[in-house]
């Protein structure tokens, strides 16, 4: 498990990170009830066009303040709208904004189907 | 405050909220731009009057909050905590208000006298918000006032707020309530606003920061208070507390807080009556970031761009050179005149300083039109859009997707110029990408290095120009991708690097003051920098070409054949009624100063009235010369101008032999020289050494150096690439030595001005000497494998270069393509010793 969280921060993963809920560290849990049912979707598992409901982020820092600041909080709901051509990175619609991440940051947001 | 002391105003806001604009449209024309200490971030300041007072405007860097995580967050902070700014504007898009107000409830939380100015209320509008602004003042507890920045709507309003707002002693109280934080949050304020070292910080703000685990408030506790380490422990364990009985940390409580005030009083005070409507800009991007469509919609603008600017710029430098050659003419004539062999020190110099700029300005047309396509495409918001489809092939060789404005501006189609590339940078929010970017910005073709292309093609390649062409512009590009992709794994592993997250602007169409003022704005910048480096440049080059100077014996040759050469002249015009005019030798300099000054004026002038303006000027100014200067009708008048005519030829060829001579043996030819033992493997002898050392000046300097190097033969006029074919063959010189001079040319150093912008983007030295020495390096490196290797092969130029250009590009293929067994081999090795 080491192995792995290492060769994540080297930037060596794969692009597509599949939540398996295990080896990472630690997330919060939002205050809805949205989340009690355990669903390790993330936002990279999203289609263009469905909508989601934010759960919980998950790494530290910056990455997390960022998505933060820009509205990434638990409870609200997140629209996938496009891939860039060449599949990375994602645009999402949050609220009246349009927010274009790598699908890497994307892998830090928890979400459940709406 | 003393009456007369300006007031400070700060502006804060969000990266698109329209800070720069409102910032204009206080300060109009008075404004400055320096850095903050320290660091690379803009600092735009400025000022207005109003009422008898001065109000000191600074524009603050973009910040969504005020976390100690980003470089401008820290800036923005670091400016109101130690400056305390009188009122802080807090900028906001008024169709974009819940993200914005989060900062809001920050900066009043700091204890700052804050007006809202909500701009973008146009926008608002058309995207169907009502808002409610009493209603929003009346929460917020402060002036909020609707502006349209980019119309100048609400400026009176605004200007009225701020002055009021810094005449009142109120100071709003913070209205956010922290749910279940809010005990501990009261509990440290009340102890932070018992200690007399920190009565100057606002106590309810660094509690919160505080419980946030923000390092910069830790860190300002630990300078003020002589043992902060009660209060850090006690903040500790309430945080952990917190967390233990939450399932939440205290810092991602207090984000929630915020993000759910604002959405509380949004609800209150908007009405969207177009909800679920798509608005007008998702539905252009359902076009222009189309799968499909989106490459095809990129690659159009990129050559619209090539077109307009460089192409088309081009074609307005031809419109503007006349006044540039003026202004040399001007200065030729204003400096002591020259002499028959030597020129006066001051007069070569001053003439070598204008060629310099002229170098310079003859690219502003280019640069104008460039920056001003540019500042469109920033201001529609189509820029982020080219980010966002970019972002993946560039990120996978280290770089950003905000690099793209960067090497379009360097001059990815042969043709552009680093140096306002290397200033683009400065958007890029990633510090790894960004010096990366930076480091291979100047691999670009940029337009100074067509020249040499041009020439050493037409001599090797005449056959296949259009291919050399192609493989070099486009060689470029895949040297920077792997360079870049190599620095960022190597020296550059451990810089700061920053996730790509950036938000879609709404599109806007840009407005012509904006437009023209950004482009202006620019040039204004690269003319200033940059012409003030050049100058001291070409002083020292100067000073390296002229010294020691021609050795004593050729200067004895030299005088004894321009001796020779007058004799003839006035043997030539013997019975010549003429020859009365220039008896006096001091005559026959004034004479053919005279016959330069109008030939360079002739060939500026345009049409032939000016010309025949200029003969009557001579006719008046020097009636005797006219015979000698303008071609005549009888006899004496033909050999008089014949006569002059052989010894000008006669002067010009004596002129360019001492310039070789001296060039020979001045300092800069010794370096040449003594580099011949490194430069031998690349087959580059101390001709071309001076070149390049010459063009590190100024690229174009390449060219006209080896013109004078190369020099001709009495009374031949053939082209400076026969001469230089004829020669460089007789010395046994091949295409392939020209692949590797060009491959080396491509791969060289940015010239001095760039390195210049990159002591400035970086704020490094070690930077400045990296982006020197590397390059320097590596193009020596592939010159010399180049040359070693095809000639041991014994491969023809056009071979060579195609070799170089395939092996180049699969290179590329190999680093970019997607490797999904080096994750597995990597893991697999390091996984061994564990077991």
């Amino acid at each position: 498990m080491m192995n792995r969280a290492f060769f994540q921060a080297m930037g060596l993963g794969r692009g597509r990170c599949r939540g398996d809920g295990k080896g990472r560290r630690k997330g919060y849990r939002c205050h809805e009830a949205c989340c009690k049912g355990r669903d390790d979707t993330n936002l990279n598992d999203i289609a263009p066009g469905e909508a989601c409901t934010i759960c919980r982020l998950h790494g530290r820092g910056s990455v997390r303040q960022r998505l933060l600041d820009l509205g990434f909080q638990p409870g609200r709901e997140v629209k996938m709208v496009r891939n860039a051509p060449l599949h990375d990175p994602i645009e999402l619609q949050l609220g009246d904004s349009f927010i274009v991440l790598r699908r890497r940051e994307a892998a830090h947001i928890e979400v459940t189907h709406a | 405050m003393p009456e007369g002391a300006p007031w400070l105003v700060a502006l804060a806001g969000q990266q698109n909220a329209g800070k720069s604009t409102l910032f204009n449209m206080l300060t109009g024309l008075q404004q400055h731009i320096a850095n903050y200490p320290g660091v690379t971030v803009d600092k735009k300041s400025g000022s207005y009057p109003a009422d008898g007072q001065r109000y000191e405007v600074v524009d603050l860097p973009g910040c969504y909050s005020l976390a100690a995580f980003s470089l401008e967050e820290r800036v923005a902070r670091a400016f109101l905590l130690e400056d305390r700014p009188d009122v802080v504007v807090n900028v906001i898009d008024a169709t974009n208000l819940r993200r914005s107000l989060p900062l809001t409830f920050q900066l009043l939380e700091m204890g700052f006298k804050v007006v809202i100015a909500l701009n973008m209320m146009d926008a608002a509008e058309r995207r169907g918000l009502e808002i409610d602004i009493a209603h929003l003042e009346r929460r917020l507890c402060v002036p909020v006032i609707p502006v349209v920045g980019r119309k100048g709507k609400g400026e009176a309003e605004l200007r009225a707020a701020i002055a009021k707002a810094a005449t009142t002693d109120h100071v709003t109280p913070a209205t956010l309530n922290y749910g279940a934080l809010e005990e501990d949050v009261a509990r440290f304020q009340g102890k932070l606003a018992a200690e007399p070292a920190l009565q100057d910080v606002s106590a309810r703000w660094l509690s919160v920061k505080l419980l946030e685990s923000d390092s910069e408030a830790e860190a300002l506790l630990g300078t003020r208070l002589p043992n902060p380490h009660g209060i850090l422990d006690e903040v500790y364990t309430a945080r952990k507390t917190f967390e233990k009985r939450h399932g939440l940390s205290s810092g991602d409580h207090v984000s929630y807080c915020r993000d759910r005030h604002a959405a509380a009083i949004i609800e209150a005070s908007i009405t969207d009556t177009k909800a679920g409507q798509v608005p007008v800009s998702e539905r252009i991007d359902r076009v222009l970031l189309n799968r499909f469509a989106a490459p095809i919609f990129l690659m159009a603008t990129v050559w619209a761009i090539y077109q307009l600017s460089i192409v088309q710029g081009y074609e307005l430098t031809k419109v503007t050179w006349p006044f540039l050659a003026g202004f040399r003419n001007f200065a030729a004539g204003i400096l002591p005149d020259a002499g028959f062999l030597t020129d006066p020190q001051i007069r070569s110099l001053g003439l070598w300083i204008v060629d310099s700029i002229n170098t310079l300005l003859n690219y502003v047309p280019i640069f104008l039109i460039l920056f001003a396509l540019i500042a469109i495409l920033e201001d529609s918001g189509y820029m982020a859009r080219i980010a966002f489809i970019l972002d993946r092939i560039l990120h996978r060789f280290g770089l950003h997707g905000q690099s793209t404005l960067p090497f379009i501006l360097a001059g990815v189609f042969a043709g552009g110029c680093a140096v306002p590339g290397v200033m683009a940078t400065k958007g890029i929010p990633d510090a790894r990408a960004r010096l990366a970017t930076i480091l291979t910005v100047p691999f670009m073709n940029c337009m100074a290095k067509i020249p040499l292309y041009t020439l050493l093609i037409n001599i090797y390649f005449p056959e296949t120009k259009g291919l050399m062409l192609f493989y070099l512009s486009t060689i470029t590009v895949v040297v920077a991708m792997l360079v870049a992709k190599l620095l960022t794994s190597s020296v550059l592993r451990n810089e700061e690097t920053a996730p790509f997250v950036m938000e879609l602007p709404s599109y806007h169409l840009p407005t012509i003051p904006g437009v023209l003022r950004r482009s202006f704005d620019r040039t204004w910048l690269y003319i200033k920098k940059v012409g003030t480096v050049v100058v001291a440049i070409a002083v020292v080059i100067y000073v390296l070409l002229q010294f020691p100077g021609v050795p004593a014996a050729r200067q004895v040759a030299y005088h004894a054949e321009a001796e020779a050469a007058i004799a003839q002249f006035y043997e030539a015009l013997e019975g010549n009624p003429h020859r009365l005019a220039v008896e006096d030798p001091a005559r026959l300099i004034d004479l053919i100063n005279v016959q330069s000054a109008y030939r360079a004026a002739r060939l500026n002038a345009g049409g032939k009235e000016a010309v025949q303006a200029m003969d009557a000027d001579l006719a008046e100014a020097h009636p005797d010369f006219v015979p000698f200067v303008l071609r005549g009708r009888d006899a004496d008048a033909k050999a008089a101008n014949q006569a002059l005519r052989t010894l000008t030829n006669q002067r010009t060829t004596l002129r360019r032999e001492m310039r070789s001579d001296r060039i020979e043996a001045s300092f800069l030819g010794h370096i040449g020289r003594g580099l011949e033992p490194v430069t031998q493997f690349a087959d580059f002898d101390w001709k071309i050494n001076i070149a390049l050392l010459a063009s590190f000046a100024a690229r174009e300097s390449a060219v006209s150096t080896l013109g004078v190097l190369f020099d001709q033969d009495d009374g031949e006029n053939r082209s400076l690439e026969d001469r230089m074919g004829a020669q460089q063959s007789s010395e046994g010189r091949t295409a392939v030595s020209a692949v590797a001079l060009m491959l080396f040319f491509a791969l060289y150093p940015p010239c001095l001005a760039t390195v210049i912008m990159v002591r400035v983007q970086t704020a490094s030295t070690g930077w400045m000497m990296f982006s020197i020495i590397f390059p320097t390096l590596l193009g020596l490196t592939v010159a010399s494998a180049v040359y070693s290797g095809a000639t041991a092969l014994g491969l023809t130029g056009l071979q060579t270069m195609s070799t170089v250009w395939f092996a180049a590009l699969g290179l590329l293929l190999v680093v970019a393509l997607p490797k999904p067994w080096l994750p597995d081999l990597l893991a697999g090795r390091s996984r061994e010793p564990a077991q």
